[in-house]
């Protein structure tokens, strides 16, 4: 959780990441940081997200990504 | 309340309708300034009296002779239905068109048109067309002759064609708004200047000289259709010196012409006799007559017309109780006006001012 | 020729095609819409059927199959119970088998695409390359079929999808070729997804008045925009851009306004159109437009403009490819090169030129248009590099949050799409030359130097053209809190048949449509 708060603040440091869940829906995260943020999630986390799932749902809040990232760690 | 939103609803659409059909009589063009012809038209549905001869064809009948001159000095009753380059498939159904209303003894067919069925300028469509009373024959008219380019529904709607007039609305447009000004005498057009006739361009040899078919056909639905009314049918060439008219031309409409018994007048071969002095008959240097070559016209045919059946000397007498001799008066009162008008412009200034091009 | 939306066939096919919708009973609703569509696309010629014929029964036929795949692999699954390492290797095998079946419909598609759209375009290329003493190198000029462009992608967004797993294939050939070929939308978008459209398709619709009622507020909106506005200024935007020796200084600036409104009431007037039609219908088709000129940067411009078509590449191409094998390669180069701060980044660059590449040449078979789409990349990575600065910049003058400095970016932004867009219509290399030329001599004066007469525009044209942009940013602004048709439709009924009415004897009477006006096709019908 902590990891992906700082890669989120590193990308973009202009938004409250606990409370909001519409980060994508606001365009504070857009299709550049997105795809930033995958590669970084990978490369930090070890975790590999398939571009099938860079979807607003998955993003919108940092909960969301939380999950994305315990399910795909799951089916590895 | 229950009639209120229906009513509601009607009114409104009432006053759409009436706001629309204001605003295309408002672009519909007037024809009252250089050029009147698209006037012609409808103007035959003011007529109150009915006539024993109905000339037929394009600017070669409705310039060329004058009806007022064969009702003075014959008592012929007659009118023309011509339009700038009026095609012979409409000359048909403006012919289908007049049966609706009566049935003339004498039907005269200009035969210059069986040399182009397709129309070329669609303006000349409009002018022919827009005027007519709404009929299958109107339907017929239009499908069969308009262009490529143009839409039957522009016709049943003429604001479709003529909206684009919204910026170029003039004084004509309001004061012609409810009712057409008159502009022609029995469909015949009145000009009083001179031009005579110089050099005309040397007309081109042709590859082909046989008519488009469905010229023919149209020529033979003309003659089926005044047989099965019992009118007589003439065929006349007037004496316009361009475009031209080719002998191959003449032989075909003569050998036509016997082959059905109908009679065919060549003006053009009969000008001498006629009295025509292409150097003060015409208006436009030997294209089309002006009133004094109209009037010569008219005297020539007044005879041969009354000779046929169905064409009487109609002075002193009454139509269904209207009295043609008063009817006419008033047809000779606004012809004399026009003219005279005319020749004085004509006079002072060498030109007409309605017609001058700048 | 397939009939054009604003044209009287049109609208007489549209009001039986209506008719019809609502008569025949709800279930064969559907049925109806295909046998409509079909009608409407074979209109240009059997052979403009032809092709999306090929490309729904290959899709179709090869989604099928996935999807068959996809059931075995299940049932294996279920009933052999492998275990993790199994399962593992298994399903690698089960991913190869169905990504060459998609592979296959992918290149099938855009193979014929591309060899439809673009050969004269390569061959053009070739004979430079060859020399152009070697003799001149044949054009072929195929049939375009109308909208191949819109519905190729719209397809093969479809058969991504089912191989994703996202849904299920549509097992019904001829459902899924009114997906293919629904006659609104074919020609000229909105890029549906299945998911979505499936169900507005094959739904029944009873007859809605309201929405109905909508649909054809939205129809005549479309009218509006494509006849009054588009077309008029089409003829003057022409003149300008098609020469610049004669329109240089200020003229550079107003062709470039020009042409971007031009293009935008004309593409989003068609949209209303397709959009409202489909309204009628009772079918919900994605909107491609968001009020673009409200966006205050570049991407955001982009998400807000063609946004069906954005969406896709993003989607198809800009994800999967910036999360690819390779731009890891790249990267991790890059970083062992000891590039780090590029590193992050690279990906997103590499995958945005390829978006923009593609992006322009969708646009169109030209260098112009490649130019154009890689212009609009680069200065969206630009300003990606300078966003750091601006939160500086923000952070220092925090009155910039401001509407005024708002209504700047905006214009700004604005103003950039409309200066980019000048690659695709001035010739190859000279974009800069012009855009100097009106930084170096464009005076305002010289809009009253004759020139402007030239371009036949009359008092009365200017004065349309004014009332009618007034018009389209007021319901822009309304848009802005809400469907307007929603607000009028709260107003009195005289109000409304006010409103309605006044649009329409506009659009009849000021439109540029029939005699006496060049009917002219709609700009993106021809991709």
């Amino acid at each position: 959780m902590d990891e992906l708060l700082e890669i989120l603040n590193d990308i973009n440091p202009d938004a409250d990441y606990e409370t909001n869940e519409h980060l994508v829906d606001d365009e504070i995260l857009t299709s550049f940081e997105l795809v930033m943020l995958v590669t970084q999630i990978r490369d930090v986390l070890d975790v590999s997200i398939p571009s099938e799932a860079i979807i607003p749902e998955n993003f919108n809040s940092v909960k969301a990504m939380m999950r994305l990232i315990g399910r795909l760690k799951e089916d590895e | 309340m229950r009639w209120k939103k229906p009513a509601c609803v009607l009114l409104l659409a009432a006053v759409g309708v009436t706001v629309i059909a204001g605003l295309q009589r408002l672009l519909m063009p007037k024809y009252m300034g250089q050029v009147v012809e698209g006037n012609f038209t409808s103007e035959y549905y003011e007529e109150t009296t009915p006539h024993d001869v109905l000339f037929l064809g394009n600017c070669e009948v409705y310039e060329n002779i004058s009806p007022i001159v064969l009702w003075r000095e014959f008592g012929i009753t007659s009118y023309i239905r011509g339009n700038a380059q009026q095609l012979i498939a409409q000359s048909y159904y403006l012919l289908e068109d007049t049966l609706k209303y009566e049935t003339p003894g004498v039907v005269v067919f200009n035969v210059s048109a069986m040399q182009q069925f397709d129309q070329d300028n669609e303006s000349y469509n409009r002018m022919t067309l827009d005027g007519m009373r709404w009929s299958a024959s109107k339907w017929n008219a239009i499908r069969t002759t308009m262009m490529e380019d143009e839409h039957i529904i522009e016709y049943v709607f003429p604001i479709l064609r003529f909206h684009s007039r919204f910026a170029e609305l003039e004084a004509d447009d309001l004061t012609y708004f409810m009712k057409s000004g008159k502009v022609a005498h029995n469909g015949y057009y009145l000009r009083a200047d001179i031009r005579p006739a110089g050099d005309l361009p040397v007309e081109r040899r042709r590859s082909d000289y046989s008519f488009d078919s469905r010229s023919w056909e149209y020529l033979e639905r003309i003659r089926a259709l005044c047989e099965n009314n019992g009118i007589q049918l003439v065929l006349m060439k007037a004496p316009s010196l361009y475009p031209a008219w080719y002998d191959q031309w003449e032989i075909q409409i003569e050998e036509y012409a016997s082959e059905h018994n109908l009679l065919y007048i060549n003006c053009l071969e009969a000008s001498d006799e006629i009295g025509i002095d292409f150097a003060t008959d015409t208006y436009d240097a030997g294209l089309h007559m002006n009133v004094y070559g109209a009037e010569k016209m008219a005297r020539y045919f007044g005879p041969i017309l009354l000779g046929l059946p169905g064409v009487y000397d109609r002075r002193g007498t009454a139509s269904e109780g209207i009295d043609l001799d008063s009817v006419w008066q008033e047809k000779c009162d606004f012809y004399d006006q026009m003219k005279a008008s005319q020749e004085e412009e004509f006079a002072k200034l060498g030109y007409i001012k309605q017609f001058y091009i700048q | 020729m397939i009939m054009s939306l604003v044209s009287y066939e049109f609208l007489a096919f549209f009001a039986a095609a209506a008719i019809l919708y609502y008569v025949v009973p709800k279930r064969f609703q559907w049925i109806m819409l295909l046998a409509v569509s079909f009608l409407f696309y074979a209109g240009g010629g059997a052979v403009y059927l032809l092709y999306p014929m090929i490309t729904a029964v290959s899709t179709w036929f090869l989604a099928l199959r996935i999807g068959r795949v996809d059931s075995a692999a299940q049932t294996y699954i279920q009933e052999q119970k492998p275990d993790k390492e199994q399962k593992k290797a298994y399903q690698a095998q089960i991913r190869k088998q169905k990504k060459r079946l998609m592979t296959t419909g992918i290149l099938l598609n855009f193979g014929i695409l591309v060899v439809l759209k673009y050969t004269d375009f390569l061959l053009g290329n070739l004979h430079v390359l060859l020399g152009p003493e070697e003799g001149a190198v044949p054009q072929i000029s195929w049939v375009l079929p109308l909208g191949i462009s819109y519905y190729t992608f719209q397809t093969m967004g479809y058969l991504i999808d089912v191989f994703r797993g996202r849904y299920r294939p549509e097992k019904n050939l001829f459902r899924f070729m009114l997906f293919v070929t629904y006659f609104p939308q074919m020609v000229s978008g909105p890029i549906s997804r299945f998911d979505q459209l499936r169900k507005e398709l094959f739904e029944e619709h009873p007859f809605d008045g309201t929405q109905f009622t909508f649909g054809l507020w939205r129809v005549l909106w479309g009218f509006f925009k494509k006849l009054v506005i588009a077309d008029r200024i089409a003829p003057a935007v022409a003149t300008i851009t098609a020469a610049p020796d004669v329109y240089d200084g200020i003229y550079v600036l107003v062709g470039m306004l020009g042409y971007t409104l031009q293009l935008y009431a004309d593409f989003s007037g068609c949209m209303d159109i397709v959009i409202g039609v489909s309204q009628c219908f009772g079918i919900r088709l994605p909107e491609n437009f968001q009020r673009p000129f409200g966006a205050k940067n570049l991407s955001e411009f982009w998400r807000r403009w063609h946004m069906t078509l954005t969406g896709w590449f993003r989607e198809y191409i800009f994800f999967p490819v910036s999360t690819s094998r390779f731009c890891r390669a790249v990267s991790r180069l890059a970083g062992r090169l000891g590039m780090k701060k590029v590193t992050k980044k690279l990906p997103v660059y590499i995958a945005n030129l390829i978006v923009w590449f593609v992006t322009g040449i969708w646009h169109g078979a030209a260098w112009g248009f490649i130019l154009w789409g890689l212009a609009n990349g680069i200065v969206m990575m630009v300003s990606q590099e300078l966003t750091e600065l601006y939160r500086a910049f923000h952070r220092r003058f925090p009155q910039t949050d401001g509407s005024v400095y708002g209504a700047f970016q905006k214009v700004r932004t604005g103003l950039l799409f409309s200066g980019l867009l000048m690659f695709q219509y001035y010739p190859f290399g000279t974009v800069f030359a012009m855009l100097g030329n009106l930084l170096a001599t464009g005076r305002l004066s010289q809009l009253f130097d004759g020139r402007f007469a030239e371009l036949g525009l009359t008092a009365a044209d200017f004065i349309v053209l004014a009332i009618g942009l007034l018009l389209m940013l007021l319901i822009s602004i309304l848009q802005e809190t809400g469907s307007v048709r929603q607000k009028l439709a709260a107003r009195p009924l005289v109000v409304r048949f006010a409103a309605v009415f006044l649009l329409f004897v506009t659009v009849l009477v000021a439109g540029c449509y029939g005699h006496g006006y060049n009917a002219s096709q709609f700009i993106y019908n021809q991709f």
